[in-house]
């Protein structure tokens, strides 16, 4: 047999493959998709539940601390925001680059950035700054999740509420964090923030 | 035997509970009520319910001089520490007017010997010290005290 045949007869095989092969092939490639496919959200629907943030140390003593005494924690009407409310983006794709940009933190802890609260004080502005920045960007989308400004009834706000969220916000000046800052954890040092 | 020995022990179970029965009486209120109402010693009164705070109500006057005005809003979460200071994004000089909040008074200013600093004086930067939220409560006594003439047209 020639070198030539050999690979024709190879050729052939490859263009005539038997159907229940072709099946096979189907089928498995079809169950391990889904198997992949469903892995893969379930685990990262798990990455995103308070349990799981607070899994560290870092967050359950300092800034999850912190939240417990705020009003998205407890209020009147039992309405909760958990971490990933404020800080997980909803949408599928802003969801997986903000999931990518937090590996950083893994390796935040894996170096010990910030595993004491006199470290995490001193890492605060930034911290904050980057989370500032980044509602900033998105005008502050996870807020509006829920406090949607088309919904929100000027009659049932208190008078200082209705100035600013009549002028500034509805104009579009300002977004939410601009102002809202601090309302789920202790604040850094302000000294130079706009407002403060 | 057996029969005896419980008795005994029934006996002086009754004894003893009439005497702790007696000690009672002994920490009575003596006839005294208080704002609180008649208590007795030893027993601690139910809490009365948290009153409300006013959600946002207009500046609400002054009842003598140099008293420090009362907050008519809510402050819950308004942090007030070395890093930052809430109410002074609204009262403070450089937001007042956009707010409409009453401005710091200038008192606020001055150290104790009487400089006048730049910005608020250490010793005034902790506002709730002295000026409190206001709750929808009546008062737990009677009250006749009025302002002095020059602040009763206050409001």
């Amino acid at each position: 047999m020639t070198q030539e045949t050999k690979m024709k007869r190879i050729w052939h095989y490859l263009k005539s493959p038997s159907s229940a092969g072709l099946w096979l092939i189907l089928a498995l490639g079809f169950t391990g998709g889904v198997i992949f496919w469903g892995g893969f959200n379930t685990a990262l629907e798990v990455t995103n539940t308070e349990e799981f943030c607070i899994g560290c140390h870092e967050m359950e003593d300092n800034v999850y601390e912190e939240y417990k005494e705020t009003i998205h924690y407890s209020n009147r009407s039992g309405v909760r925001a958990t971490c990933p409310d404020c800080h997980v983006p909803k949408k599928w794709t802003h969801k997986i680059v903000r999931k990518i940009a937090a590996s950083k933190e893994v390796w935040g802890m894996l170096t010990g950035l910030i595993d004491t609260r006199e470290k995490f004080q001193n890492h605060r502005r930034e911290l904050a700054e980057r989370e500032w920045k980044r509602m900033k960007d998105n005008d502050s989308e996870e807020c509006r999740n829920c406090h949607n400004f088309e919904y929100m009834d000027f009659s049932e706000q208190g008078n200082r509420s209705v100035k600013m969220h009549s002028n500034a916000l509805a104009s579009g000046e300002k977004t939410c964090i601009d102002c809202h800052k601090g309302i789920a954890h202790e604040l850094p040092d302000m000294k130079g923030i706009e407002n403060w | 035997m057996k029969i005896l020995s419980l008795i005994m022990i029934v006996l002086g179970m009754a004894v003893s509970g009439s005497s702790i029965a007696q000690d009672q009486e002994e920490f009575n209120s003596g006839g005294l009520e208080t704002i609180r109402g008649a208590t007795n010693i030893d027993e601690t009164r139910k809490a009365e319910a948290l009153k409300r705070v006013h959600k946002d109500r207009n500046p609400i006057a002054r009842n003598y001089v140099h008293q420090p005005p009362v907050v008519p809003h809510q402050t819950r979460g308004y942090r007030v520490d070395k890093n930052s200071n809430k109410c002074l994004t609204c009262h403070g000089w450089k937001y007042a007017a956009e707010t409409g909040a009453t401005k710091v008074s200038l008192t606020h200013f001055e150290t104790r010997d009487g400089k006048v600093l730049s910005d608020v004086s250490p010793r005034r930067y902790f506002c709730s010290q002295c000026h409190v939220t206001q709750a929808d409560a009546r008062p737990l006594v009677e009250n006749t005290f009025k302002p002095v003439d020059s602040l009763m047209n206050n409001d």
